[in-house]
């Protein structure tokens, strides 16, 4: 049986970085996570800079609360975001539960959800063509202009596809096997014309989000592995 | 000027800096921090013989800078992007009286760009008047993400701002460089977001908008309005690094903007002191499109030729000796490269 400190770091692979569209716990975001015999857990959080984004910061410290909290055993749950230029007021947003309007003020006006929504739909768009440019590389005698018509059950089990379903489910787009694959967050397919311009610009989307999410990676390494910036000698 | 071989290299680097990040310019801990976010950026991604120790990145002066680019660093011009930052250092960020006597003492190889603040309101319009001609400016840097009071952001599109665009106009300054950072008011939305660079682009014809970073980390809406805006051009401050430590990905960013952009709209800069200029220059001369990235055609020298100096000498009418001009390219102005060619390609991607 998983211990209450695993079953705690499961639920927070859970949580996603909406910008990398990869779990906190396999991005190092998570540096301590601490569960007591009476099912209190504290959990810290650390970012690869002080200036990432704050919205960003808070949507990934909140939903950390939130999935804790769903966990029927856990009690006081506390979630802090470290070495953060707004660690301050996210922390005590957090510590109240005053919610995203009450932790930024003013400078919030409705919610996050538009903004989680837009991230959802990009990473869909990054696994839709991970798929389609696997499908190609595959066999290079396939016409881009075809992949408008592929349908999910063409396409080969394995990881990159398994990622897609999870992603279509998300943004509530069928998963069944007759469906279409190039589609867009609305399940419109593509007209023949517009396929490779579509999915051309779908690359540049994957590229964005791989490229950040290996920066991000790399940035907080290189901060924590020397947080006194003091290695590189004179 | 760099030269290999036969082949010789106008440089103009179109994004440098005269900072002071030293504690006794530090405001509060946010001073301290931001700097230490750039020292991590050049921790990451420089090759271990161009690390500079943490004290020496907090400081540079005059006299390093002239060094770095000009003695050792075959820039030819340079052009000073400063960020003000004046929440975080008692003095700004970037130094304007350093930076612009610098720029006045050799016209010839600095300019000397300043910046506005578009919640500074009426006084502001009177301030970027008076900067225009104090310092001759041609190009401004906006950093949208810059804390002022209890605000931390603006758009480009805000209705101040285009007021500010309209007093460029009007003294000449040309050139908006746009650096997007990560607050924005309300924070609702994606501050990283190039929308409201499309809106002005679109209305504001006549200037012309340099993304930094080609709008890392928002790479592709970036590409997106910038193939459509003939007057949106990338800027190579922080991609240029890539090519060190992923050339994979650099070559993807590189491909791309090629791509949705063009050869005549792309900006070398080192970043300095983020970065210095001689490493960057030999890497990219030396820098193909890796092999395996077959989507994308292999990069020309002439493209190099372009991005490394004439496209920005000829957005700042910086004199090219002549033997070292290249025409434009017959390229669409807007719509990606290529497009009709399409139907025929293989995306066959990395």
């Amino acid at each position: 049986m998983a211990t209450r400190h695993e079953a705690a770091f499961d639920a927070l692979g859970t949580v996603i970085d909406p910008e990398l569209d990869q779990p906190i716990t396999d991005l190092d975001f998570v540096s301590s996570l601490v569960v007591d015999e009476g099912g209190n857990v504290v959990v810290h959080l650390r970012l690869p800079t002080s200036f990432c984004a704050p919205n960003f910061a808070y949507l990934m410290a909140s939903d950390a609360k939130d999935v804790l909290k769903q966990l029927d055993w856990t009690r006081k749950v506390t979630v802090e975001l470290d070495d953060h230029h707004d660690s301050p007021i996210i922390n005590a947003g957090l510590a109240a539960d005053a919610g995203y309007r009450g932790t930024f003020g003013h400078e919030a006006e409705d919610d996050l959800e538009d903004l989680r929504t837009i991230f959802l739909r990009k990473a869909h768009v990054a696994a839709m063509e991970r798929c389609l440019t696997g499908l190609l590389r595959a066999d290079p005698t396939r016409e881009v202009s075809e992949m408008g018509q592929v349908l999910l059950k063409e396409l080969p089990d394995d990881e990159n596809t398994g990622a897609l379903l999870r992603r279509r489910e998300v943004i509530g787009l069928p998963t069944t096997s007759d469906s279409v694959v190039m589609v867009d967050h609305e399940g419109n397919k593509y007209a023949q014309i517009d396929v490779p311009l579509a999915l051309r610009r779908a690359r540049s989307t994957r590229i964005s989000i791989d490229g950040n999410a290996h920066f991000c990676r790399g940035l907080l390494r290189t901060r924590y592995d020397d947080p006194d910036r003091t290695t590189v000698d004179a | 000027m760099y030269s290999k071989g036969d082949d010789s290299f106008f440089i103009v680097d179109a994004h440098v800096a005269l900072w002071d990040a030293r504690k006794e310019n530090q405001r509060n801990i946010h001073g301290k921090q931001f700097i230490d976010c750039f020292y991590d950026y050049h921790r990451n991604l420089s090759p271990e013989s161009e690390l500079w120790t943490y004290d020496e990145y907090l400081y540079q002066g005059g006299e390093r800078l002239m060094h770095d680019l000009f003695e050792v660093g075959y820039v030819d011009h340079a052009i000073f992007q400063p960020a003000h930052l004046g929440e975080f250092y008692n003095n700004g960020f970037g130094q304007t009286e350093e930076a612009s006597a610098l720029a006045a003492a050799h016209p010839d190889k600095l300019t000397y760009n300043h910046n506005f603040d578009p919640r500074n309101g009426e006084r502001g319009l009177d301030q970027l008047r008076s900067d225009a001609e104090r310092f001759g400016l041609k190009g401004v840097k906006l950093y949208t993400a810059e804390w002022h009071g209890d605000s931390r952001g603006y758009k480009l599109d805000d209705d101040w701002t285009r007021r500010y665009l309209e007093v460029c106009r009007e003294v000449g300054i040309k050139n908006i460089h746009v650096h997007k950072g990560p607050t924005i008011r309300p924070l609702d939305r994606d501050a990283f977001d190039v929308a409201d660079v499309d809106h002005v682009a679109t209305d504001f014809t006549d200037l012309n908008f340099v993304v930094e970073h080609c709008g890392l980390p928002r790479l592709e809406d970036f590409c997106w309005i910038a193939t459509q805006e003939p007057n949106v051009h990338a800027g190579l401050a922080v991609a240029m690094p890539f090519m060190h430590t992923r050339p994979k990905y650099f070559g993807q960013i590189i491909g791309e903007l090629l791509y949705w952009v063009g050869e005549d709209r792309i900006q070398f800069s080192s970043d300095y002191a983020l970065w210095t200029p001689r490493w960057l220059i030999e890497t990219f001369v030396d820098f193909q499109i890796p092999e395996e990235l077959s989507e994308y055609p292999a990069i020309t020298l002439d493209q190099k030729k372009k991005i490394l100096g004439l496209n920005a000498a000829k957005m700042y009418d910086i004199d090219v000796p002549t033997e070292l001009q290249i025409s434009d390219a017959d390229e669409t102005e807007t719509g990606p490269r290529g497009a009709e060619n399409a139907a025929e390609e293989h995306l066959v991607g990395a």
